[in-house]
C-alpha cells in the first residue's frame, strides 16, 4: 500500500532544470540534515552547524568515495525554514547532469524520498508557515502539478518499459500468490514454496531491474528531455528538419531490443538543452493526421509536448489547415519555422504575425542547414526565459522511476539475503511484496487486491 | 396494534456467532440486553463446517478472546480435535484450528448466554425496526411485540430472504431448513439501505458407519494441543481424527455429464458466491486440468455419526449428489444423511457503515456478521463483539472503539468492509494484512487485552495475569541483553548446534538472533530464574529473533497511525472542496471516511486528493478554531 507520509524526509529540485548558473535541490524533514551529511564532505559537520549557515564542500558517493560535485549547502533548522522542518538546500552547478547526479545519489539514501508535486508548499501550509488566505492557491498548485506530473508519468511508462515492468511484476505476484497459498491454505495439495525457488525468482527479477537501470543510465529509456513535437502539413520538410537537427547535434537513436516500433525516440542536445523529439513513428503518424487536429492521437501529442516546432513551407502560400493550426497553437510554447528559404518566398508572413510574435519565428533551410543556428538560439531563448519549465516534470518523473527501480531491487536483495539467513518464508515475503509494490508504483498500478485475485485464479481452493 | 414487550439498552437480533458475541459483550459491559432469535435451538449453530480457526481466522479468535469475547473459551471447552497449522513457517502465520463438537459447542454457548446477568433470551422473528428521527429505538416481531432499546444490533446471517437451491429444487429457507426472515429484508430496503444478493454453499453429510476409512489417510490432532483462549491452561478433551481422500476421474465425469443441471451454470443462482469457497462443480469447470481434488471427512461431533465432507460443497440435484459422493474412494457405499445445497441471501452493502459498524443512515442501528457481506464464523464473531462494544459505548456516551489495521485482523476486516466494500462474501486471509508480522497468534493479548480491560470485558484478575506475563517477558529480554558471554563459555554450545563460534565477547540476545539458535539452547545454557512458562519463552524468542523486521513494520505503523489520527469532520461537504478530482469527490461523499487514513485507502482517491484534503482540513481546523466560515 502506498502511504501518504506526513513527516518523512523529502527532496526535490527546486529550480527549473536547465543550463542556468545554479540549480538548487531542497531537502526537508527530520532526517534532512543527517542524510545530507552522509554524502557531503566539508570542513564543518552539518549536524553540528548552526541554522542559517552556508557550507562549501563536495558531494561524495559514499560507496565509491569519489567526489561527484562541488556544492554549497545551506542549512535551515526547524522551525526557522520554509516548511518549518529541518531544511537543507544544495546548490550545484547548473545543468541537468550535475543536478541529476546529486539527486540520484540523495534518493539512494533510505531515509529520503522524492517529494510529491507541490509537497513543500503543502508542508509549509500544514505547518502554519503560509497564511490561511493562501489555502486555495495551495490546493490549485497541488492539483495542477499533480495532474501534469501524472500525465507525463503515464506517457513515459507506456510501451516497452511498462511491458517489461509488467513482466517482472507478474513473476513476483505469481511467487507471492504461491507463498500466500501455502500460508493461508496449509492443508491444500499445493506444492510447497521453497526458499531456493524464491531466491531464483528474486534473482531473475533483480536481473530484469538491472537491465532496466542500465538502459536508463545510458539514457535509452528513461531519458530526460523536453518533449518536442514537430508538426506541420505533409511535405513541409519536417523529416529533413529532424534529420538536420539530429545530424548536427549527434542524436542518439534508441531502440529497445525486442520491440518493433514502440519507443524509438530521438534525442538531441542543443546548447546543452536536452530535447526529446517524439518517437519517429509517432511523428510520422502525427504528420499524416495533423490536418485533422481533432483526431485524438495528434492532438494528444501536441497537448503533451513541452515545445512545439511548427513547420511551414516558406515557398508556398499558407494553407487553411495551417491557419487553423496557428490559431490553435497560439499561447503555447511554439517556434514557427519557415522552412525552404532556399526557394523563392510565397508565404505571407504578416498572417503568421497575427498569431505569433516575430521572435517566435525562425527562417531556415533544413536542406542547406542555413539558419539552423537561429532555431537553436530560439530554443535556448525560450528555455532560459523560463517558458519551458514544464520540461522538468519529465525529468522528475525519470528520477522517481529510477529511485523506485533501485528500491525494488534493494527489497529483493533483502529478501534474498533473508533467505540465506534462514528467515521463514512468510517474513521473506515482506520484502518480495514491497518490491512488487514499488514496481507497481513505477507504472502507476498499486491495486492491493491484485494479489488476492492472483491467489484465486492461480490455485483451486475452497472447502 | 403493538403489544409492548419491554425496554432494553441493547437488542441483538440473531443468535449466531455474531449475535452471541454482541449480546455477551453488551451485557457484560453493563447494558440491559435482549437477544431475540427465530429459533433458540439454533444458538451458535454451525451450518457449514464443524471447525473453527485456521490462518487469519484462528488469529481472529485469539483477538476476540484477548478482548474478552467468548468464542475462544467456547471452542476450548468443546473441541474434538486441535491442530497448530503452519508450524514449519514463521511465528506470524502459526495458526490454531479446531474441530468442534457442533452440538456441545451450541449447548455450551447457550448455557453461557443463559447464565449471563443482564441478558434476556427470547425466541421470536423480528420483522421491522422502530425508527424515530432517523434513530433506531426498537424492533417489532411477527407476533406484534414491540421491544424498545437505545441501540439495535442486527446479526441476521444468511436468513434474510434466504433461499436454498439444489439442482432444480428451490425454496425459501434459512440455513439447514430454518425459517427465513423475509419481511425484515423488505423493511431494510424501505428504510433506504442498499442490499446485495450473495450466495454460499455447503457439502453433504454422510453416515460414518457407511464410510470405509481404510481407503483414506488419517489426520490426527496434535498430541499436546494449544488453546484459543489465554484462560485455558489444559484440557482433557478426547480427540477424533479427520480423514483425507480425493475425488476420482469418475467424480469429474459425473459432474461434467450433469453440468446442465447445476444451478451455478443453468443460471438460476443470482447471488455472487465466494471464490475461495467454490462448489465441486465450480472447481472442476474452472480448473479442468486438475485430475483430482482433496476431500476431507470431518466428524460433526462425538454423539453423532454425521461426517462433514469438506471439498464436496455442491448445489447439484440430490440424485447427482449421491453419485458424486459414491465416486470418491472410501465413500463407495456412503449414505448421505443431509444434502449439500447453495443458499442465497441478502446482505447490506457494508460501505453504508461507520467503522463502529453503526449504519450511517440510521443512528443506533448496528449490523454484524454475514449481513455485512462476510463469510465465516470467526469473521462474524469479530464483528459481533465490536458492534456490541460500540453499541454500549454509544449509549454510555463514550468514545467508540475502532481497531486499526495494525492492531488486529479485526481492524483489517472491518476497515476493508466499510472502506472498500466487497463484491463477494468476504473471507479473511493473512495476506489481507499489511502488518502480518505484528498481528501474530501469540501476541493478541499484548495487542488487545489492555483495550478489553479498559472497556470492562477483561476482569481485573485476568488483567493482572497479563501484566505479569508482559513484565516477565520484558525482564527476560533485558536479562539476555545484559548477560555477557565469552567465547570460551559459549563456543562449545554454538559448535554443537552448527553455529559459527564467536571471536569476541557477546551477549545472549545477540546470540539468540542467529537463525540456528533457539531460546531452548539459551535456556539450557543460562536458565532464567523468573519461572517463564512456554508462552513467555515463545514471546521472548519471537521479539528478539524478528526484531529487525518488527521494527521496520512498526515504523510504517507509526505513519499509518498519524494518518488515522487526522480526523475528518462528519459534516464535510466534499462537493465544494476545490481541486478534488471528480472520482475522489464522489467516493469520499459516499464513504464519508472518519480520518485521512481511511480516506487514503478508498480506491480512486489519489495521493494528490489526500494532499488537498490535508490542506482543506488544516484550513477547516484553523478557521473553526477562529470561529470563521470555511472555504470551498
Amino acid at each position: 500500500m502506498r502511504e501518504q507520509m506526513l513527516s518523512d524526509t523529502i527532496a526535490a529540485i527546486s529550480t527549473a532544470v536547465g543550463e542556468s548558473g545554479i540549480a538548487v535541490i531542497r531537502v526537508s524533514g527530520p532526517e534532512a540534515i543527517a542524510s545530507v551529511e552522509k554524502v557531503f564532505r566539508s570542513k564543518t559537520k552539518l549536524t553540528e552547524a548552526d541554522s542559517h549557515t552556508v557550507h562549501y564542500g563536495f558531494i561524495i558517493d559514499p560507496e565509491k568515495g569519489e567526489k561527484l560535485e562541488e556544492v554549497l549547502v545551506s542549512l535551515f533548522r526547524a522551525p526557522r525554514s520554509f516548511t518549518t522542518e529541518d531544511v537543507v538546500e544544495i546548490s550545484t552547478h547548473g545543468g541537468i547532469i550535475s543536478v541529476k547526479r546529486v539527486m540520484d545519489l540523495l534518493l539512494e539514501q533510505r531515509d529520503i524520498r522524492l517529494a510529491e508535486p507541490g509537497e513543500f508548499t503543502k508542508r509549509a501550509f500544514l505547518n502554519g508557515r503560509i497564511d490561511l488566505s493562501q489555502a486555495e492557491a495551495v490546493i490549485d498548485l497541488i492539483r495542477s502539478k499533480s495532474d501534469r506530473a501524472f500525465s507525463v508519468a503515464l506517457k513515459q511508462v507506456e510501451g516497452a518499459l511498462s511491458r517489461k515492468i509488467g513482466e517482472l511484476r507478474h513473476t513476483l505476484v505469481e511467487t507471492l500468490a504461491h507463498i500466500e497459498v501455502n500460508i493461508d491454505y496449509p492443508e491444500h495439495d499445493v506444492e510447497s514454496m521453497t526458499t531456493e525457488f524464491i531466491k531464483q525468482k528474486c534473482s531473475l527479477v533483480m536481473q530484469g531491474i538491472d537491465s532496466l537501470l542500465k538502459t536508463a543510465s545510458q539514457g535509452k529509456i528513461l531519458r530526460e528531455g523536453i518533449t518536442t513535437a514537430i508538426v506541420g502539413r505533409p511535405n513541409v520538410g519536417k523529416s529533413s528538419l529532424l534529420n538536420a537537427l539530429a545530424r548536427e547535434n549527434k542524436a542518439i537513436v534508441t531502440d529497445i531490443p525486442g520491440t518493433t516500433r514502440d519507443v524509438i525516440e530521438e534525442f538531441v542536445t542543443i546548447n546543452n538543452i536536452p530535447l526529446k523529439l517524439l518517437d519517429t513513428a509517432g511523428i510520422r503518424e502525427t504528420i499524416d493526421v495533423v490536418e485533422k487536429i481533432g483526431v485524438e492521437r495528434s492532438k494528444a501529442a501536441v497537448d503533451e509536448a513541452d515545445l512545439i516546432l511548427l513547420v511551414l513551407n516558406n515557398a508556398e502560400e499558407l494553407h487553411e489547415d495551417e491557419i487553423l493550426l496557428l490559431k490553435q497553437l497560439s499561447g503555447r510554447p511554439v517556434i514557427v519555422i519557415l522552412n525552404k528559404i532556399d526557394l523563392p518566398q510565397q508565404l505571407d508572413r504578416s498572417e503568421v504575425n497575427r498569431y505569433f510574435p516575430e521572435e517566435a519565428i525562425v527562417e531556415l533551410s533544413a536542406k542547406t542547414e542555413e539558419g539552423l543556428d537561429h532555431l537553436e538560439g530560439a530554443i535556448s531563448q525560450l528555455f532560459f526565459g523560463g517558458e519551458l519549465e514544464s520540461g522538468d516534470l519529465t525529468y522528475v518523473s525519470n528520477v522517481r522511476h529510477i529511485a523506485l527501480l533501485k528500491r525494488a531491487k534493494q527489497s529483493l536483495q533483502d529478501a534474498y539475503e533473508a533467505a540465506d539467513a534462514g528467515i521463514p518464508i512468510d517474513i521473506m515475503q515482506i520484502d518480495v511484496r514491497l518490491a512488487w509494490e514499488q514496481l507497481g508504483e513505477v507504472v502507476g498500478d498499486s491495486a492491493p487486491d491484485a494479489l488476492i485475485d492472483q491467489i484465486f485464479s492461480q490455485f483451486c481452493l475452497g472447502k | 396494534m403493538g403489544y409492548y414487550g419491554g425496554d432494553f439498552d441493547v437488542i441483538v437480533v440473531g443468535a449466531g456467532h455474531a449475535g452471541c458475541e454482541s449480546a455477551l459483550a453488551a451485557a457484560r459491559m453493563g447494558s440491559k440486553t435482549l437477544m431475540i432469535t427465530i429459533n433458540l435451538d439454533m444458538v451458535a449453530f454451525m451450518p457449514c463446517n464443524p471447525s473453527i480457526g485456521g490462518p487469519a481466522k484462528g488469529h481472529v479468535v485469539r483477538e476476540i478472546d484477548a478482548l474478552g469475547g467468548e468464542m475462544g473459551r467456547n471452542i476450548d471447552k468443546t473441541f474434538i480435535q486441535m491442530r497448530m497449522l503452519n508450524t514449519g513457517k514463521g511465528p506470524a502465520v502459526h495458526a490454531l484450528r479446531a474441530q468442534a463438537d457442533k452440538f456441545s459447542y451450541q449447548h455450551t454457548m447457550k448455557e453461557t448466554l443463559e447464565s449471563q446477568p443482564n441478558l434476556t433470551l427470547r425466541q421470536g422473528m423480528v420483522e421491522d425496526l422502530i425508527v424515530e428521527d432517523d434513530k433506531c429505538v426498537g424492533v417489532i416481531t411477527m407476533a406484534g411485540t414491540e421491544y424498545r432499546a437505545k441501540a439495535v444490533v442486527l446479526t441476521t446471517g444468511t436468513y434474510l430472504r434466504g433461499k436454498i437451491i439444489m439442482g432444480e429444487l428451490m425454496y425459501e429457507s434459512g440455513p439447514n431448513n430454518q425459517q427465513p426472515s423475509v419481511q425484515l429484508s423488505h423493511n431494510l430496503k424501505k428504510l433506504g439501505f442498499e442490499l446485495v444478493r450473495f450466495k454460499t454453499g455447503t457439502p453433504p453429510r454422510v453416515n460414518k458407519n457407511t464410510v470405509d476409512f481404510s481407503q483414506m489417510e488419517i489426520q490426527p490432532g496434535d498430541e499436546n494441543p494449544k488453546f484459543f483462549s489465554y484462560e485455558t491452561k489444559s484440557s482433557d478433551n478426547e480427540q477424533l481424527p479427520c480423514w483425507l481422500t480425493y475425488t476420482s476421474a469418475e467424480t469429474h465425469d459425473i459432474i461434467n455429464a450433469n453440468l446442465q443441471r447445476a444451478p451455478m451454470f443453468s443460471g438460476v443462482i443470482e447471488g455472487t458466491g465466494p471464490r475461495y469457497c467454490p462448489s465441486i462443480e465450480d472447481k472442476i469447470v474452472r480448473f479442468s486440468d486438475k485430475p483430482k481434488h482433496q476431500v476431507f471427512l470431518e466428524p460433526e461431533g462425538k454423539s453423532t455419526s454425521e461426517y462433514y465432507v469438506q471439498g464436496l460443497s455442491t448445489s447439484m440435484p440430490e440424485d447427482v449428489q449421491v453419485q458424486i459422493v459414491r465416486s470418491v474412494p472410501g465413500l463407495q457405499n456412503a449414505e448421505i444423511m443431509r444434502n449439500g445445497y447453495a443458499i442465497e441471501y441478502d446482505a447490506i452493502v457494508p460501505t453504508q457503515l461507520w467503522p463502529t459498524l453503526e449504519t450511517k443512515r440510521i443512528a443506533g442501528l448496528f449490523t454484524a456478521g454475514q449481513i455485512n457481506g462476510t463469510s465465516g464464523y470467526e469473521e462474524a464473531a469479530a464483528q459481533g463483539i465490536m458492534a456490541g462494544i460500540n453499541a454500549v459505548r454509544k449509549i454510555q456516551g463514550k468514545e467508540p472503539v475502532i481497531l486499526d489495521r495494525s492492531q488486529g485482523y479485526i481492524g483489517v476486516l472491518i476497515d476493508d468492509l466499510v472502506t472498500k466494500g466487497t463484491n463477494e462474501p468476504y473471507r479473511l486471509l493473512t495476506s489481507r494484512a499489511e502488518y502480518r508480522l505484528l498481528l501474530r497468534h501469540d501476541n493478541a493479548d499484548l495487542r488487545l487485552t489492555p483495550i478489553g480491560h479498559e472497556i470492562g470485558l477483561i476482569s481485573e484478575e485476568r488483567y493482572q495475569v497479563f501484566l505479569d506475563k508482559k513484565q516477565k517477558v520484558e525482564n527476560e529480554i533485558i536479562r539476555l541483553k545484559e548477560t555477557k558471554v565469552r567465547p570460551s563459555e559459549i563456543n562449545e554450545l554454538l559448535t554443537s548446534i552448527g553455529s559459527a563460534p564467536i571471536q569476541d565477547g557477546s551477549n545472549l540476545l545477540t546470540i539468540l538472533r542467529r537463525p540456528e539458535v533457539g531460546y531452548a539452547h539459551i535456556d539450557s545454557f543460562s536458565p532464567s530464574e523468573a519461572g517463564l512458562d512456554d508462552e513467555m519463552k515463545e514471546q521472548v524468542e519471537i521479539q528478539i529473533k524478528y526484531a529487525g523486521y518488527i521494527e521496520k513494520q512498526l515504523l510504517h505503523v507509526e505513519r499509518l497511525q498519524k494518518m488515522e489520527r487526522k480526523k475528518l469532520p462528519d459534516n464535510i461537504n466534499y462537493e465544494v472542496i476545490q481541486g478534488l478530482a471528480i472520482e475522489a469527490r464522489q467516493k469520499l461523499a459516499k464513504i464519508r471516511p472518519i480520518s485521512i487514513g481511511q480516506a487514503s485507502r478508498i480506491s480512486g482517491v489519489t495521493p494528490a486528493d489526500i494532499s488537498i484534503l490535508l490542506v482543506y482540513l488544516e484550513h477547516y481546523n484553523r478557521v473553526t478554531a477562529a470561529g470563521g466560515p470555511s472555504i470551498g
